[in-house]
């Protein structure tokens, strides 16, 4: 028996607070880190990504046959082989990251599907692997070492850049041919990958020429604090220099942030003719909700390279979000037969009342269809020529007009749109530019020169 | 510095303090009075700002949408403590591990039935003008909520029966069990009663961040550092934590930037737990 109850109690009670702390800091870490893989959509740290992955789980397989598939010839493509192509898909369609994740998966079988509805590729039908990297870094080592073990002819993966920085030199490495299919800060130089996502620069060419001119020369520019932020303010800069327009104030967010009381103010100081919003993920959503309820949206417009990619003007109020510029390849919205088409084909396979498809999920369906269509034209799986095929400058005319690869950074010349947001959770286009080049790519980036370059440039 | 932009930080300062306290108060309950450590307490929020944007999108007043979804959160707090909770009392481990557990299932629930996206809400009221800012008149309804909450805490746990009998329980069980006192029945409404706060939190917040299902975690670890700071008083506790870590983060992000802000709130955090390990009210004792 206890001598003394009320010291044991305090004993007690001290013992449970340490343990709190600890949970409270584990919490903490937890949040930052989730908080951080969930902002990422448009790309994030690409440094010490690889290391966070010795995992031993194996991502989970949704759509695996258990009937193995490899042989040989498969590789050949011998006319009589009418074994399916295998091919590959990891993304994140469960945790915090699914906002992105999700239109991207259900792209990522609609466009098997057509793919397949045509009449397959190499006259085969193609046969998805999909795993589920669950927001998780360490899933996405363990779902790229079973794609590579799984024999396919292609994969298509990753959402955040930390995701792609990962599982980047493991396709590499296995000779597997890779797409990333999301806007992404930019610079990606290698062989073995393709990128079909907008980069800053594309963005910025469009939008704040567009900004100085129809709004004033004074920006000021709220980023997310990793590296898609800090690139993407620094083209502002650039940019607006070029076009006679100036950078008034910049402040930069760590991801988890969902107040922005004090920046409000520091806008309103400020006085800007625009502010440029480089924010990213569900608590920054926050800042729109904010800013309008101080009723600053009015005197002060909001354009932007980010929003929407989340399904922002789904997730706030109409009055919120309205009025916000956005410039993107890709909008619901675009008013041309073949979106119409594409839309009608999406919301007959996914329901019509799907929340936005959006820009991702055009990407996914181009990197799905370039590739196609280059096996198609190179008449073999092989991974050389099929590389040698994309770098000829294969072109594909999808939902948002036609883009183009460009065969020297791997990277996709494409049209780039201006949007006002609506009040019924869309975009209003009102105007469209063709062609624009990925041109800080297409400077530091020539693959076919230099097949051996390999790594990611930065500004 | 002028007067309008003295006002507007004033402002700021006291919104930043209205939320800490507001998600916080919630978590205090139950960690200060029965030791439980709810790391569901993010998705209590999250499921009171769903439970508000349905009520909104059937037609009910936003208002009265909010009430209900602190009662529906509430009776939801009261199902999971009998349920779940109460084979877990005295085993901090394993109610950490539960309700961790619950939280996940909440988010793929609610994922499940509202899509990972769903439509927000307006903010229902104006703005207004001070000088040259303009500022939300929403946040003077977080300011008068926060301390609402706060004042009907104390109320209820100071000058009711329940209350009375609430702090019997965490005192001494034993002694209050003798007396007559149904201490298990206790423990399900002070659960139902933190459950409650949440759930109002996460109504309130609703028209100023996105609803989404994985919010719960942009809010959990500050509501659980803001406790830990506060210590074991469930009303003083949270407000003193709230009104000091509220004041380092906005001056700090004021001065220097939100980085800074974040950071400064965090080194604030570790040297009050360095010297005040049981937090700011540590050495008073539950009475």
């Amino acid at each position: 028996m206890s001598a003394n109850p009320s010291v044991t109690g305090r004993r007690a009670r001290r013992h449970i607070y340490r343990l709190a702390v600890a949970v409270a800091a584990l919490a903490l870490t937890a949040a930052a880190c989730t908080s951080s893989d969930d902002a990422d959509g448009p790309a994030a740290e690409t440094a010490g990504a690889a290391d966070a992955g010795t995992s031993d789980t194996a991502a989970e397989t949704t759509e695996t046959t258990t009937v193995d598939t490899s042989d040989d010839d498969e590789e050949t493509a011998a006319p009589v082989d009418t074994e399916p192509i295998r091919v590959g898909s990891l993304l994140d369609e469960t945790g915090p990251l699914n906002i992105y994740g999700t239109p991207m998966a259900d792209a990522t079988r609609l466009a098997i599907a057509a793919i397949n509805a045509e009449g397959g590729v190499l006259g085969r039908q193609l046969e998805l692997v999909a795993l589920d990297s669950k927001s998780d870094q360490a899933e996405y080592i363990a779902g790229a070492d079973q794609l590579v073990a799984e024999d396919l002819a292609v994969v298509h993966a990753g959402i955040t850049s930390a995701s792609r920085e990962a599982i980047r030199p493991i396709f590499d490495e296995a000779e597997l041919l890779y797409f990333y299919n999301v806007l992404y800060e930019g610079g990606v130089c290698d062989r073995n990958t393709f990128v079909t996502g907008v980069v800053p620069t594309q963005q910025m060419q469009v939008l704040i020429p567009w900004a100085i001119e129809n709004l004033g020369p004074r920006l000021y520019v709220l980023a997310a604090d990793y590296n898609y932020g800090q690139i993407s303010a620094d083209w502002v800069q650039e940019y607006a220099a070029a076009h006679g327009g100036e950078v008034v104030g910049e402040d930069f967010f760590p991801l988890d942030v969902a107040e922005f009381g004090t920046t409000v103010s520091e806008v309103q100081d400020a006085s800007p003719d625009a502010v440029v919003s480089l924010l990213v993920g569900g608590a920054h959503m926050s800042f729109y909700s904010q800013y309008a309820a101080a009723g600053v949206n009015a005197d002060i417009p909001i354009v932007s390279t980010t929003f929407g990619l989340g399904s922002e003007q789904v997730a706030l109020d109409a009055a919120s979000a309205e009025g916000i510029i956005v410039a993107y390849p890709y909008f619901e919205e675009l008013d041309t037969a073949a979106n119409a088409e594409f839309v009608a084909a999406w919301h007959s396979e996914f329901g019509s009342d799907y929340p936005y498809i959006t820009d991702l999920a055009a990407y996914v369906w181009e990197g799905w269809h370039l590739w196609a269509d280059a096996v198609n034209a190179a008449g073999t799986l092989d991974r050389d020529a099929v590389i040698a095929q994309l770098e000829s400058g294969v072109s594909f005319d999808g939902p948002k007009g036609t883009v183009t690869l460009d065969g020297g950074s791997h990277h996709l010349i494409q049209p780039v749109s201006l949007a006002r947001a609506n009040t019924s959770n869309g975009f209003d286009v009102f105007e469209t530019f063709e062609n624009i080049p990925p041109t800080f790519e297409q400077d530091v980036c020539d693959l076919i020169a230099s097949p051996d370059t390999n790594e990611q440039f930065t500004p | 510095m002028s007067a309008d932009r003295l006002f507007n930080l004033g402002f700021d300062l006291a919104t930043t303090i209205s939320i800490l306290a507001l998600v916080s108060i919630g978590l205090a309950i139950t960690f200060g009075m029965r030791g439980i450590i709810n790391l569901a307490h993010g998705e209590f929020i999250m499921l009171g700002a769903f439970a508000t944007l349905t009520g909104v999108r059937q037609g009910l007043n936003i208002w009265l949408a909010m009430a209900l979804s602190a009662a529906i959160v509430g009776v939801f707090g009261i199902v999971v403590e009998r349920l779940l909770i109460r084979w877990l009392y005295a085993r901090l481990v394993d109610t950490m591990l539960a309700t961790w557990g619950l939280s996940l299932v909440m988010v793929q629930v609610v994922e499940n039935v509202y899509g990972s996206v769903t439509e927000g809400i307006a903010v229902p009221v104006g703005d207004f003008s001070v000088g040259a800012y303009s500022m939300s008149s929403y946040n003077l309804v977080l300011m008068a909520s926060a301390v609402g909450g706060v004042v009907v805490t104390y109320v209820v746990m100071r000058r009711t029966r329940y209350g009375l009998h609430a702090r019997a329980s965490v005192q001494s069980p034993t002694m209050a069990e003798s007396l007559g006192v149904n201490t298990s029945r206790i423990n399900m409404w002070t659960f139902g009663f933190g459950a409650a706060l949440a759930g109002a939190a996460g109504a309130l917040l609703a028209p100023l961040v996105g609803v989404i299902p994985t919010m719960g975690q942009t809010f959990v670890a500050r509501s659980f550092m803001t406790v830990i700071v506060g210590g074991p008083a469930f009303v003083a506790g949270p407000v003193s934590a709230s009104g000091l870590l509220g004041f380092v983060e906005n001056v700090s992000t004021n001065q220097f930037t939100p980085v800074i802000g974040q950071a400064m709130l965090l080194i604030a955090a570790i040297v009050i737990l360095r010297f005040m390990p049981q937090g700011l009210t540590g050495r008073r004792s539950l009475r």
